[in-house]
This record gives C-alpha cells, structure tokens and sequence, in this order.
C-alpha cells in the first residue's frame, strides 16, 4: 500500500493509503476531519474544497497518494481557539448559508480568492466561486459576506499593529502524529 | 462511489512511465486527474494500474523555441493563463484555457490532459487544431511529433495509443496574427455547447487569412476550411466577415442533446464564428 507524508491544518502525518483512497475520503475517515463534505460524484459541486499548497483544489478529485508531499489546509483549520476567521464571521452575519453543506468549499474557494485579489468586485467573487454550488441560498448573501471578509481582511493587513487577529491561514504548531485513532488504518472504506 | 481498486505508480522521468505502461495490462495514465478521478469513480475507467505523471517536473512549464512555443503536457491550466510567454505569444490558448471549468479544476488540469482526453466539447482542442499546434509523444517506439491535423481520431480517441505518453505541445507563434475564443455555454462552469476559436491576419483594411477551429460541432474537433477560404481578401468589416461566416457549419455533424439540438448548434456556429472573426480582426 502507497505510503503518504502529508501535512494537514499544521499537523505532519506519515501514513499508509489505499492506491484509490481519494484525498477527502483520507481527510474524513483517516484523519477524522469531518470539516470537509462530499457533495458529488462529478468535481462539479466544490463542497469538498481544500487548499492544497494554498490553491483551492476539489479534494474528491485528488487521490490521497497525489497529496504526498503537499501541505493541505482544510476548513478546519480557520477558526483559532474558538475565535472565528473574519470568512467565517462574515458567512455567519450576512446570512451566507442556509443547510451549511456548501459553506466549508464556498470558504475556502474565497479565500483561495482573496489571496488573489483582496478587493474582489461582485462578478469577481461570482467568477471566483463559479466552481462551487450552493442549493439553497442564491448566491446574493454568499457574495456580499466575501465582499465584507474582504473588507476585513484588507483593514487588518493594512493595520498589523491593531487588535485584530491575523487573517492568515493559522498555521499550527508542526507536530509527529499518529493517525486518528477511529480510522482503522488504511481499511477499505467501501 | 469509490473506484476499484488499482495500483499506483509515480515515474521519475518519461523513460520509466513508458516503461512502466509497455509492462502493465491496462495501464492508465493520469495529468491533473479532474477527468480521470470522476471516470474511476463511476467506475467507467478500470485499470490495473495508474501511472501519475505529476513527479514529472521535465513535463511542466513553456519553453520558447523561436518559431515555436513548447508547453510541457503538465502545464497546468492555471499556469498556461498566468504565462508571459503564452500571453505574448499565444493569447488565444489562454483566452480559451480560462473558460475551462473553475478555478479549481484549473488548478490540478492540465494542458496535456484535456488535449489527450479529446472531449469533443473541450476548449482546447479546437484551438490546437486552428493553431496547427504539434503534438510531441513518447511510446514504446520512441518519440514522434504528430500534427494537430492528425491528432484527433473520434469522440475521446487520439492517436495515442494505450503505452504513450503526451510529452509536449508546440504551438507556432504566428507573429502579426490576431485571436479570439467566443464560447457559448448556458450557466458558469459549463461545458461549450459551442465554441469557436478564430485566427485573424489583416492586410490594412482587408483579412489577408484566416483560420476557425470549431468545438463541439462532431465528434472530434474540426477545421471550418470553407470559411477560411471565403476570409481571404474580404474587407475588414462586420458584415463581410459574418457572411463569411455563412459554412461555418458545412461538414459538420453537431451532436443532438441535452444541451441543444443539432440544428441549434449548427446556427450557433454561424453566429458565433461570424463575432469571433470579427473579434479577432478587431473590430
Ligand atoms: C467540473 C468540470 C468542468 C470542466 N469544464 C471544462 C470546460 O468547460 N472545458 C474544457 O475544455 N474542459 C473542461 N473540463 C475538463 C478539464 O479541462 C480537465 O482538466 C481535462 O479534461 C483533463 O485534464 P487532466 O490533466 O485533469 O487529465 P486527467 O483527468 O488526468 O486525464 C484525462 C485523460 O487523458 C489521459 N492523459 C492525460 N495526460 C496524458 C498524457 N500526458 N499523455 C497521455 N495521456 C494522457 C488520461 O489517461 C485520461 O484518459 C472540466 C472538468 C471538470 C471536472
Ligand atoms: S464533492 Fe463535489 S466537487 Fe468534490
Ligand atoms: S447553504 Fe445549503 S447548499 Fe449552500
């Protein structure tokens, strides 16, 4: 079985893998990183959206074996010890979900987004997010709670000294671990 | 679904995904996987072993090579919008490269994938034939560069064969050329129920030639000669262009379904390949 070396939210993890093991079956059943759902059969939906390297990718058309040597930050890793990631505040005040599935891939696509361009027009956050479906809310308040993220976000990188906490990926400490211990290590999933 | 199961290899050079290939049964090849994955999902793609060019660094990245501009198969389709030299040099690859899917598919996609993958309603094929782009391979036999023009064989069948590898692909750089992809799909992120890559070289006030790679109009994609004779000479304006424009679908044999129905696609050809033209003669 392929052996993987893999960072995930800041955590390094050395693990055996199924050849066939997509990266967000890995994430979910492996790493027990629930944050990151599957929406589709497709790569169309882009709920199971991660950052591979900091670009967003689809982790349902990514094998695990192709994350080998990657740093993968998930959804899970926004909010740092309770306090919410302005992309998560704004989705929350401006109404941006209605079921919540899309939300984890609608975030992080934004952010992959605003690494790009931090002061998105309306059609630029449409084009952003035009891999990413949303069943429920059309669309309008998730493109208004990107434009505020982005608001927030510029005024912090422009006021560092200020009290406002990093908009950056956190990035925790690198730390050895062993795999979840729910995931029977390398166990078919099927 | 979970694909079946198979084995997995990593190359480190061309030489040992050719070999790895010649000795596999049903070996599969997979660039960015964003075909391939969902293919092996639904279980319509079953091979024995997957051979992932993604350690290939000699595969990735845009040489220039005079006349030509080299592109590794590899090349992802975010890399071919961002390139300077692509942007100079070939801007109509980028163009229509940044109508494919969304950003993240353009993340792991690759060039060399969606070439080699030959979906008749891909973008990229059609601008590969219009460019007379040159298609670099390795097999078991060696290397060979094969012409555009010969390239695509059917629905999703290349010239390929089961043991090669897409190493590369030249595209000449047509200096004094102007460019325009018009694609027409219904909603964000969709598939060109029609698509039109156009090449323009003008003469002062007039089109001196032109060149229109048709997408999603067969089964493969296809050259619209009769329009790039009646280019020739005809002043540079809107209306000369659109009649023009008029065969644009002679030759044709446009899918009926979901999307449209074959006589749809056949106006939409007209149409489209009239406002290409004239984008590209900038007008
Ligand atoms: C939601 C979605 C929307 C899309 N929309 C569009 C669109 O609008 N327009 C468009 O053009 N495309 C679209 N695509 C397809 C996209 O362009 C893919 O990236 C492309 O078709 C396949 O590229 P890949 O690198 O992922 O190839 P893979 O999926 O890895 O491979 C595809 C096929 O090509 C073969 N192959 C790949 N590379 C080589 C090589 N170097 N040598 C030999 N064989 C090779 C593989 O064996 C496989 O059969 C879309 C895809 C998705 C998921
Ligand atoms: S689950 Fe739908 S794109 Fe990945
Ligand atoms: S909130 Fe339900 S799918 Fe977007």
């Amino acid at each position: 079985m392929p052996h993987i070396r893999v960072t995930v939210d800041g955590v390094s993890y050395d693990d055996q893998v199924e050849a066939r093991r997509l990266l967000v079956h890995y994430l979910r059943e492996q790493l027990g990183k629930v944050g990151t759902p599957v929406g589709c059969d497709t790569t169309n939906c882009g709920a199971c959206t991660v950052l591979m390297d900091g670009q967003s990718v689809k982790s349902c058309s990514v094998l695990a074996c192709q994350a080998d040597g990657h740093d993968i930050t998930t959804v899970e890793a926004l909010a740092a010890d309770g306090d919410l990631h302005p992309i998560q505040r704004a989705f929350h005040e401006t109404h941006a979900l209605q079921c919540g599935y899309c939300t984890p891939g609608m975030m992080m696509a934004a952010l992959d987004l605003l690494r790009d361009n931090p002061d998105p027009s309306d059609e630029e956050i449409r084009e952003g997010l035009e891999g990413n479906m949303c069943r429920c809310t059309g669309y309008v308040n998730i493109v208004r709670a990107v434009r505020e993220a982005a608001a927030v976000m510029r005024a912090t990188t422009a006021a560092p000294e200020s009290e406002s906490r990093t908009t950056d990926v956190p990035q925790q400490v690198v730390r050895e671990q062993e795999p979840a211990p729910q995931a029977a290590s390398g166990g078919a999933s099927s | 679904m979970i694909p079946a199961q198979f084995d997995y290899v990593r190359p480190g050079d061309v030489a040992e995904a050719v070999r790895v290939l010649a000795e596999s049964e049903e070996p599969k090849v997979m660039a960015g996987g964003q075909s391939l994955t969902p293919l092996l999902r639904f279980r319509l793609a079953y091979p024995d072993v997957v051979v992932d060019l993604g350690g290939l660094t000699e595969l990735r990245g845009v040489a220039d090579e005079g006349e030509w501009l080299r592109i590794g198969a590899m090349t992802t389709h975010d890399e071919v919008i961002h390139d300077p030299l692509v942007a100079a040099h070939c801007p109509l690859l980028a163009q229509a490269t940044h109508t494919v899917a969304d950003p993240a598919v353009r993340h792991r996609g690759t060039l060399g994938g969606s070439l080699a993958h030959a979906d008749p309603a891909g973008d990229l094929p059609a601008v590969a034939l219009a460019l007379d782009a040159e298609f670099l391979v390795s097999g078991e036999d060696g290397d060979r560069a094969v012409p555009a023009s010969e390239f695509f064989q059917d629905y999703l069948t290349t010239v390929l064969d089961i043991g090669d590898v897409l190493t590369a692909v030249r595209f000449p750089k047509l200096t004094g050329w102007s460019f325009h992809y018009k694609k027409f799909s219904q909603t964000a992120q969709a598939w060109a129920i029609v698509g039109v890559a156009a090449a323009v070289r003008r003469d002062d006030g007039s089109v001196a030639e032109a060149r229109v790679g048709l997408t999603n109009m067969g089964s493969t994609p296809i050259r619209a000669r009769q329009v790039e004779e009646a280019c020739r000479g005809v002043p540079a304006r809107t209306d000369a262009l659109r009649e023009a424009a008029q065969s644009a679908d002679a030759g044709t044999d446009p899918p009926n379904d979901l999307s449209a129905q074959a006589d749809y696609r056949r106006h939409l050809a007209r149409v489209l390949t009239g406002r290409a033209l004239a984008a590209a003669a900038g007008l």
